[in-house]
């Protein structure tokens, strides 16, 4: 059950569209900037394969320029590792 | 529950996201974000410094049950305010990888076995008294860290200098600080910055002088950014020899060749002094000028020794040496134009502008590490742009407690925690203090961490502790020590979290505590000592090295000395090891401030902290009734140094054609043994590499990601290549990052050392390359 944080950057001057894609994707949470183009993005999936199909569809919007990971947290993984 | 726990979790991942983005966008506002008010109590915030570099941020860690979960920057802490980098966010989780050391272990019969830790202390304290017996007390040593809390440290030293009697007491600080130490001691005689991280709210000129701040100083750097975004009167300048995110977020960027930042320091006061803009005033009242001793060697040969002769001068003398380092003259040496010579003196020069000068291990790690530090006070010197707001030479610490721990109490050979060993007032305290007989305390000291490691391969040291540190990772010319470390009657006790190559070499492994598992303290970069209680329980069998050094030292006899129990020890030491301090030039903070307080700087008198030294508006130590006093020396002025250009131990020749640099990145710590554990920044940079310029790479025939043998005199390494990475040498040099223990780079690095602090030089020695 990952949670992850990203800074979103837009593609050129899309920054309300790049809202709207993120916004209409499940298990995500957008936080948008008031000044800067750049763009929090939570997400909060239930399982791996959700997480993958997530992953999946950020990488195809048109609107979104570049993700980077600022926080991670997943409790299957702590939970493998101490295994 | 569950829902309130991963409620709080989406908002510490908001909340670093939106950190990141305010340390890359300063200025950044999100006003659609609804802070959460409080917490329900699944998760409790606690502070504590963050565990990884030296700037010292404070962090707030969730902790849900009995687990650290989560992390925030401390909004209560000055130096970050609430912000932290990519390493402080994701710290909780280099507590949790699946591999940690729980339990103790011997090796028996060459395997290693577990063992009660009660058994592994019995046998610690037992070879501790036979080796000493058959072969001297100076038989013994006990290597630390600038990642030691300050009571680990006090203790380190207690017991071995003031109970055993061995001066042999070093911390892996000797490779990140050493010159920072001598270089204040002789300027200022006194150690530590004058100024703290306020500087950066009053600067309009910040230089940073070999200091990649974007990726090792992250916090600092943002909050340098959001100045120059804040006022319009800021410039930043990257003084380095390669390109990196410093120099691409600087106003300016100018490339020196390896080891000439002493001349072109040289050549800005020539510049200064040509022009007349020098403050008089102040230079005539608080500056002398002095000269030491020229070719003074490098150290790379055993038994080493060299002892420096400060001779007085006057300043026209100092002006007839300064004649060599005319811009144009220092332009052939150094590869940086006259003009953006005297382009930085004239920011010095200029006296409508303050300016702070920033550096880490570019200066420290240096042949001359001493002499490049004492040239950069030397430029403040002349202008009088020190010990006042924005007017900073600013020595960053690369480790969370390298001041701390140290720097302040003195874990080096040659240190006690006031003073040093060659002194008998300073032996005299020191026994006081710890309640043992004056005689016990050797006047002289012994080795420092390269001869230290030196003495371990010849024999005459048998008995080696470690504790939170990787050497077998981070000597140079680690073959050396590596194959010395292994011969047969070496013994070699390893107090670690996790395997490492290090603990790859012990006879003994101890299985410690690791940062917020205990209680302890850290001093970062700007004198602030920062508490941390124990919020999370240590795993398995795992205790604080502290708690590990009384348990020996009570096995060897030394009850009283060590009388603590152990739900009090942190608090008694700390007020135990303050009495060192007393005093206005470096009063320390009591414990119960100390634990309300995200850290506190020193030195702290009647209830206040002292953010700039040796002026008297903020310094209660300054007593010559003038507006500065530089109390360190007998004459209470700063000392300017004639010091030479002088060339690095090994420069690229006709058979090793590159310089071979090396250093760290943002997302990795030191040598990776933690970070390497945190998926996140692990799968980040997973791997070390070798940053080659195009052009070289071109002519190698070497792309991206190939692999290329680096060969020096000493060992050679194969690793992927890096082209256009986010750094990018100049021609003729390579940079390699040291996190990665699979590729060993210091196997090919030089041991030469500066010969007034003894700290090797990591960013200069020679090699070839080949594709492999
Ligand atoms: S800048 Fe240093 S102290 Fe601050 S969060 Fe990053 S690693 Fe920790």
């Amino acid at each position: 059950m990952p949670i992850f944080s990203y800074l979103a950057i837009p593609a050129n001057g899309a920054k309300e569209m790049l809202c709207a894609d993120l916004a209409s994707l499940s298990h995500c949470e957008v936080i948008p900037s008031d000044n800067r183009e750049v763009v929090v993005l939570v997400t909060d999936t239930p399982d791996k394969a959700t997480e993958e199909k997530l992953q999946e569809k950020l990488k195809q919007l048109q609107t979104l320029q570049s993700l980077s990971l600022t926080f991670g947290y997943d409790d299957e993984k702590i939970k493998e590792k101490l295994r | 529950m569950k829902l309130n726990r991963r409620r709080f979790l989406k908002y510490a991942a908001a909340s670093s996201a939106v950190a990141t983005a305010g340390a890359l966008f300063p200025g950044a506002s999100f006003g659609s974000w609804q802070k959460l008010k409080n917490n329900s109590g699944i998760i409790s915030w606690q502070k504590a410094p963050c565990r990884f570099c030296g700037t010292g941020c404070g962090v707030l860690i969730g902790v849900s049950d009995g687990r650290a979960v989560a992390v925030k920057g401390d909004p209560n802490c000055s130096v970050n305010k609430g912000l932290c980098c990519m390493k402080g966010y994701h710290s909780v989780q280099a507590l949790y990888a699946k591999d940690r050391i729980t339990t103790a272990k011997i090796r028996k019969n060459g395997e290693m076995v577990e063992v009660p830790i009660k058994e592994a202390l019995d046998l610690i304290a037992d070879k501790i008294k036979k080796t000493m017996e058959k072969h001297g007390k100076d038989s013994v040593a006990i290597y630390g860290s600038g990642q030691w809390t300050i009571p680990d440290g006090y203790v380190a030293s207690k017991l071995f200098k003031g109970c055993l009697g061995t001066n042999n007491v070093e911390a892996n600080a000797r490779l990140c600080m050493a010159s920072a130490v001598t270089g204040f001691m002789t300027s200022f005689g006194i150690d530590e910055p004058m100024g703290c991280y306020e500087d950066m709210d009053h600067a309009n000129v910040f230089i940073t002088w070999g200091n990649n701040m974007a990726e090792m100083h992250p916090v600092l750097f943002s909050r340098m950014l959001a100045n120059r975004k804040r006022r319009n009167n800021v410039t930043i300048i990257d003084f380095a020899t390669r390109s990196t995110r410093t120099s691409q977020a600087a106003d300016k960027s100018i490339l020196f060749r390896p080891q000439t930042d002493l001349a072109v320091a040289n050549a800005i006061c020539y510049e200064i002094i040509k022009n007349d803009w020098v403050n008089w005033d102040f230079v005539n009242e608080h500056v002398s000028f002095h000269k030491g001793k020229t070719n003074i060697g490098y150290g790379t040969q055993d038994h080493f020794a060299f002892k420096d002769k400060a001779e007085s001068i006057d300043f026209e003398e100092y002006k007839r040496f300064l004649e060599d380092y005319t811009p144009e003259k220092v332009e052939k040496i150094s590869g940086v134009s006259a003009k953006n010579i005297k382009y930085m003196a004239a920011l010095y020069g200029d006296p409508d502008l303050k300016v702070t000068s920033f550096w880490c291990m570019g200066m420290n790690q240096h042949t001359r590490g001493t002499w490049i530090n004492n040239l950069v006070y030397n430029i403040h010197l002349l202008v009088g742009k020190i010990s006042t707001p924005g007017n900073s030479p600013f020595s960053l610490t690369g480790q969370p407690s390298a001041c701390g721990t140290v720097r302040e109490v003195g874990t080096l050979t040659h240190k006690l925690p006031h003073g040093v060993v060659m002194n008998e007032h300073h032996r005299k305290m020191a026994a006081e203090i710890w309640d043992v007989p004056l005689e016990n305390i050797d006047p002289k000291p012994t080795y420092h961490t390269v001869e230290m490691f030196r003495a371990l391969d010849r024999g005459d040291i048998k008995f080696i502790w470690i504790q939170v540190t990787n050497p077998m990772v981070t000597m140079p010319n680690l073959r050396r020590y590596r194959d010395g470390a292994l011969k047969d009657d070496r013994f070699v006790v390893v107090s670690d979290v996790y395997p490492t190559p290090t603990t790859d070499v012990a006879d003994v492994i101890l299985p410690a505590a690791m940062w917020v598992e205990q209680e302890g303290m850290f001093g970062n970069s700007e004198r602030r000592t920062q508490h941390f209680a124990e919020i999370v329980k240590p795993p398995g069998e795992a205790m604080s090295d502290t708690w590990q050094i009384i348990e020996v030292a009570r096995r060897l006899g030394f009850e009283k000395q060590f009388p603590w129990s152990q739900d009090e020890y942190i608090g008694k030491i700390w007020e135990e090891y303050r009495k060192f301090h007393a005093g206005p030039k470096h009063e320390m903070a009591p414990y119960t401030v100390l634990k309300k307080r995200s850290g506190v700087q020193w030195p702290f008198v009647d209830g206040k902290e002292t953010r700039w030294r040796f002026n008297a508006k903020y310094d209660p130590a300054c007593t010559n009734g003038k507006d500065f006093d530089f109390y360190g020396k007998k004459n209470h002025r700063a000392w300017i140094w004639a010091r030479p250009y002088e060339p690095a131990a090994e420069f690229p020749d006709g058979e090793y054609n590159f310089w071979l640099n090396t250093g760290r990145v943002i997302e990795h710590w030191h040598t990776g043994s933690m970070t390497r554990r945190i998926p996140v920044l692990h799968n980040a940079v997973p791997h070390s590499y070798v940053e080659i310029n195009p052009e070289d790479a071109a002519e190698l025939g070497v792309v991206n990601g190939e692999m290329v043998k680096i060969i020096s005199r000493r060992g050679e390494v194969t690793m992927p290549a890096s082209i256009r990475g986010r750094g990018v040498p100049p021609r003729g040099m390579v940079f390699v990052p040291f996190f990665d223990e699979s590729y060993l780079i210091n196997e090919v690095t030089l041991d030469a050392f500066c010969p007034i602090s003894k700290q090797p030089d990591y960013k200069k020695c020679a090699v070839r390359l080949e594709k492999a």
